[in-house]
């Protein structure tokens, strides 16, 4: 789409597009080209001696078990935590949906968690669950559980699925009731004159329509686990115990910065790079096919 | 709805406050810690009613801190966490408002490829690109600065694309109408266009202000002076290695402060943070 109607030709737009255009090249194409650089570089321990090696860190990465691992540790936690936060937003949306009485008040105190930061849920949950003086954690062993996060990695994984599902809880939530308020109501009134009841009419019209923003709801909150709850792992167990909860950015990281394997963590950001831009593709190939539907 | 079934109303009103009692019980803990003494905490079960030093405890964390974060008084994070919010909020918005405007209302060579180098952008997140972007910054002596905390995160294209769809739908009649009175662009721009815009720079400024004031990895890399930590990166700081040490209520009292300024933006401009949340994701 363009517009019929424009200003005269004049330097103008190159002075409007200046400052955005400074910006993107300094602090990210100029860091980008450092990266996809750099992640054919192996630097010497002390910094000394940089050689070009092709692609050797990519073959290292992709031979060493310990990547390997760290692909699977994602995998397992992008896949819990949208599980759970889809199901859980879900569920609420279909109950808000239908109350008539309160439901604006129930939306209101449903989305505020997606304003907490990542890192601060990490402390609010590390908080409850702290082995020595966490109140659930308390509870817990009172019935019998041994619950202790920082040496058990099963517990670990848990406790940081739970903190991130729970911030992610009020964005999915908001979506999905979006997307059940935009199904016709004559649709579900069809079907219960046809005598469908609530769960029947719930699984065959309302779950299939709402396919679409389900799928998005999909790709986003995978896009959320890949990336930004890095503040819920470092502030609630820095990847460990063991490697039981690093995650690819996490180790992006932890090899960078405190390792100081810059190529080995260049070519561990390419990588990342690959998967986003892939999911960011999926993503609008999704978008345009739901626009004609 | 479509029939009467009490009882399934019932269920969805219980569901319902049950999924918002779970949604808040971590933030009642964090209250009640807040308001507690360390001793109280160090043994638990911690009681569920708040206790008495509400008023000391915030008072301690605004003012005095806690030695693990160097003491760095949690007003001061709070000052650095609004001012590296604010300057991430209204550069995105400047800087993409004037950029959608030649994008959308000017033909020039390289059109096309501005608009490409900035769409690149919406691709990868900062928490990808950490490290040379680290470097970049480093290089240009930004380390510990607010221009160093907030200028690398504005370079983004969300806000840009948000403005150029919005330009899209303003009648070409109000060009046409500006034109024949003798406004120049810039004038156009500042009279018709920056007034029609106004619900759509509102609704972003609520989702960048909390995007900028949630900033946790790349505030830690770039603050090594405790002078200049966010408050959302020195809550981990005060958390001791060995966890008893930590002063629990202090942290806690920290933690409150951090969540209140996003939050209350969310419930106040609840109906702005629905509209920008939905655009921003198109």
């Amino acid at each position: 789409m363009e517009k019929r109607v424009v200003f005269s030709p004049s330097p103008l737009p190159y002075l409007l597009v200046l400052p955005q255009l400074v910006i993107t090249a300094v602090f990210f194409l100029w860091p980008a080209s450092q990266a996809l650089y750099q992640s054919l570089l192996i630097q010497n321990p002390f910094g000394l001696t940089t050689e070009f090696v092709w692609f050797e860190n990519f073959a290292y990465l992709f031979s060493d078990p310990l990547y390997l691992q760290t692909f699977w540790t994602t995998a397992y936690f992008s896949a819990a935590v949208a599980a759970l936060s889809l199901g859980l937003a879900l569920l609420l949306a279909v109950m808000a949906d239908r109350v008539v009485k309160g439901a604006a008040g129930y939306k209101t105190l449903l989305i505020w968690p997606y304003a907490v930061a990542p890192a601060i849920a990490g402390v609010l949950w590390l908080f409850l669950f702290n082995p020595s003086i966490g109140l659930v954690a308390y509870y817990l062993k009172a019935i019998g559980y041994d619950w202790n996060h920082v040496l058990n990695g099963g517990q670990a994984m848990f406790l940081v699925v739970i903190a991130a599902a729970w911030k992610q809880v009020s964005y999915n939530f908001l979506f999905f009731l979006a997307g059940l308020q935009a199904i016709p109501k004559s649709l579900i009134e069809a079907a219960a004159i046809d005598g469908a009841g609530p769960v029947r009419r719930f699984w065959t019209i309302v779950f299939p329509l709402l396919s679409p923003t389900t799928f998005f709801l999909l790709v986003v909150n995978i896009v959320y686990a890949f990336f930004e709850t890095f503040g819920i792992i470092h502030t609630i167990t820095k990847g460990g115990p063991g490697k039981a909860t690093e995650i690819l950015v996490y180790k992006v990281y932890a090899d960078g910065f405190v390792g100081q394997d810059l190529g080995s963590s260049a070519a561990q950001s390419v990588i990342l790079m690959v998967i986003v831009i892939s999911l960011t593709v999926i993503q609008f190939r999704f978008i345009e096919r739901n626009v004609h539907y | 709805m479509v029939e009467n079934r009490g009882w399934l109303t019932l269920l969805s009103h219980a569901i319902l406050l049950l999924g918002i009692a779970v949604l808040v019980f971590p933030i009642y803990v964090t209250f009640v810690a807040s308001t507690s003494q360390m001793r109280d905490i160090i043994q638990p079960p911690l009681p569920l009613v708040p206790g008495s030093h509400l008023i000391e405890n915030y008072t301690a964390a605004l003012t005095r801190g806690v030695a693990q974060a160097a003491g760095s008084p949690v007003a001061l994070m709070l000052w650095n966490s609004l001012v590296m919010a604010l300057a991430i909020t209204f550069g995105k918005i400047a800087i993409s408002l004037l950029s959608a405007f030649a994008v959308v209302y000017f033909r020039f060579p390289l059109r096309m490829l501005c608009f490409w180098t900035i769409f690149v952008t919406l691709m990868l997140p900062v928490e990808v690109r950490i490290v040379p972007t680290y470097e970049v910054v480093a290089r240009l002596g930004m380390l510990n600065s607010y221009a160093g905390l907030s200028v690398p995160l504005i370079a983004s294209a969300t806000a840009t694309f948000l403005f150029r769809q919005f330009f899209l739908t303003v009648p070409d009649e109000l060009l046409e109408a500006a034109r024949m009175d003798g406004a120049g662009p810039l004038r156009f721009f500042k009279d018709i266009l920056l007034p029609l815009s106004r619900t759509n720079i509102a609704a972003l400024f609520v989702i960048l202000f909390i995007y900028g004031w949630n900033q946790y990895l790349w505030p830690l890399l770039v603050t090594t002076d405790p002078s200049m930590n966010t408050i959302v990166m020195g809550i981990t700081q005060m958390i001791a290695p060995s966890e008893d040490q930590t002063n629990w209520p202090v942290v806690m009292a920290t933690a409150m402060l951090a969540m209140m300024p996003p939050v209350f933006v969310v419930v106040v401009m609840q109906r702005l943070f629905v509209k920008g949340l939905v655009e921003t994701e198109k």
